[in-house]
């Protein structure tokens, strides 16, 4: 779910371009040089890219008896940092705004800023926290995942809840209606996410490990364990 | 165990599935996107109706329409997933 066009005031939405901008330029200063150091992981790229979009595609019921979709980008957040992964945001928020009438161009700044932006940062932060601390690889990006996931949809309704603070109680009143929708719905869903995208992580140290050692993202020590514990 | 967390991942997705046929059998719900709600919900915290000041460029005629666009979305980054694991799965046997 995104915010739908013209549902944000025209001061929120400038707002919210203005904060998600440095990201997406980041983004692309890093996606240049990863372009140009690191071309055995563009395919890599290309598959946290697709999760994105299969899995923003995929509108789920769920236990409060209304849909929603989960985000999958808690992979390229963890491969790739969350600055490349706002950019993945962008393209399947843009595809979304223009074909689909699902979120919109004018709150475009609004919707990157919560999938493509916060929920990453979250990811990559518990990603780097866990590695650090020396838990379980796997348990680690599930986590990465399934909050990054949840974590996007409380920083929409912060979002709705900042743009429309209820008559009585103002912002917190509001946010704890908004959460309350969204929230929700997205726990089973986030959940399901995280376990997809820890599996799927798995597959890809089975198979070209060597890509996440030279991305930074385990050491040759952390593949060596994981490939030993058993595929 | 060989398949430990392939096993976890599916138990996790029947856990799911099963909770949906609880909710379907408790009542009636409308599914409908959760976007759809954040209208009601403003209406119910600002105590007025909110007009869009904008409205999309381009709206799927059809709820089919819709779908198709979804779907080929889906099926988009579902090509290339396939594409690039058997990629990568291929140069390992060759590799080694």
């Amino acid at each position: 779910m995104h915010i739908m066009e013209g549902f944000l005031p025209p001061a929120w939405c400038l707002f919210w371009f203005l904060v998600s901008a440095p990201f997406i330029v980041y983004g692309m200063y890093q996606l240049r040089i990863l372009m140009r150091e690191k071309r055995e992981a563009l395919p890599l790229l290309a598959v946290a890219g697709a999760f994105v979009f299969v899995l923003s595609s995929l509108k789920l019921p769920s236990v409060s008896g209304s849909c929603s979709h989960p985000t999958g980008t808690g992979l390229g957040a963890i491969l790739f940092g969350p600055c490349i992964t706002s950019i993945l945001g962008l393209i399947v928020l843009l595809y979304q705004a223009i074909f689909l009438a699902h979120g919109g161009l004018s709150t475009l700044g609004a919707n990157v800023f919560s999938m493509g932006i916060a929920g990453p940062v979250l990811a990559w932060a518990i990603y780097k926290g866990g590695q650090k601390a020396g838990l379980n690889t796997y348990l680690t990006v599930f986590f990465a995942a399934t909050l990054a996931d949840l974590f996007t949809y409380v920083v929409t309704s912060v979002q709705l809840a900042l743009a429309f603070p209820a008559e009585v109680g103002g912002i917190a009143t509001s946010f704890a209606a908004f959460a309350a929708v969204f929230a929700v719905t997205q726990l089973p869903l986030s959940i399901i996410e995280g376990a997809v995208i820890a599996l799927t992580f798995k597959y890809i140290i089975d198979v070209r490990a060597e890509i996440l050692v030279k991305l930074g993202v385990l050491t040759d020590a952390a593949v060596g364990r994981l490939r030993g514990v058993g595929a | 165990m060989k398949y430990a967390m392939e096993t976890a991942v599916l138990a996790i997705v029947l856990l799911f599935a099963a909770s949906i046929l609880v909710v379907l059998s408790t009542g009636e719900h409308e599914w409908a996107g959760a976007d759809d709600q954040a209208e009601d919900v403003i209406k119910e915290m600002t105590g007025s109706e909110y007009e869009p000041w904008t409205t999309p460029v381009y709206e799927p005629p059809s709820g089919e329409i819709e779908s198709l666009f979804f779907s080929l979305q889906a099926a988009i980054g579902a090509l290339v997933i396939g594409f690039f694991f058997g990629y990568y799965y291929r140069g390992r046997q060759t590799n080694t």
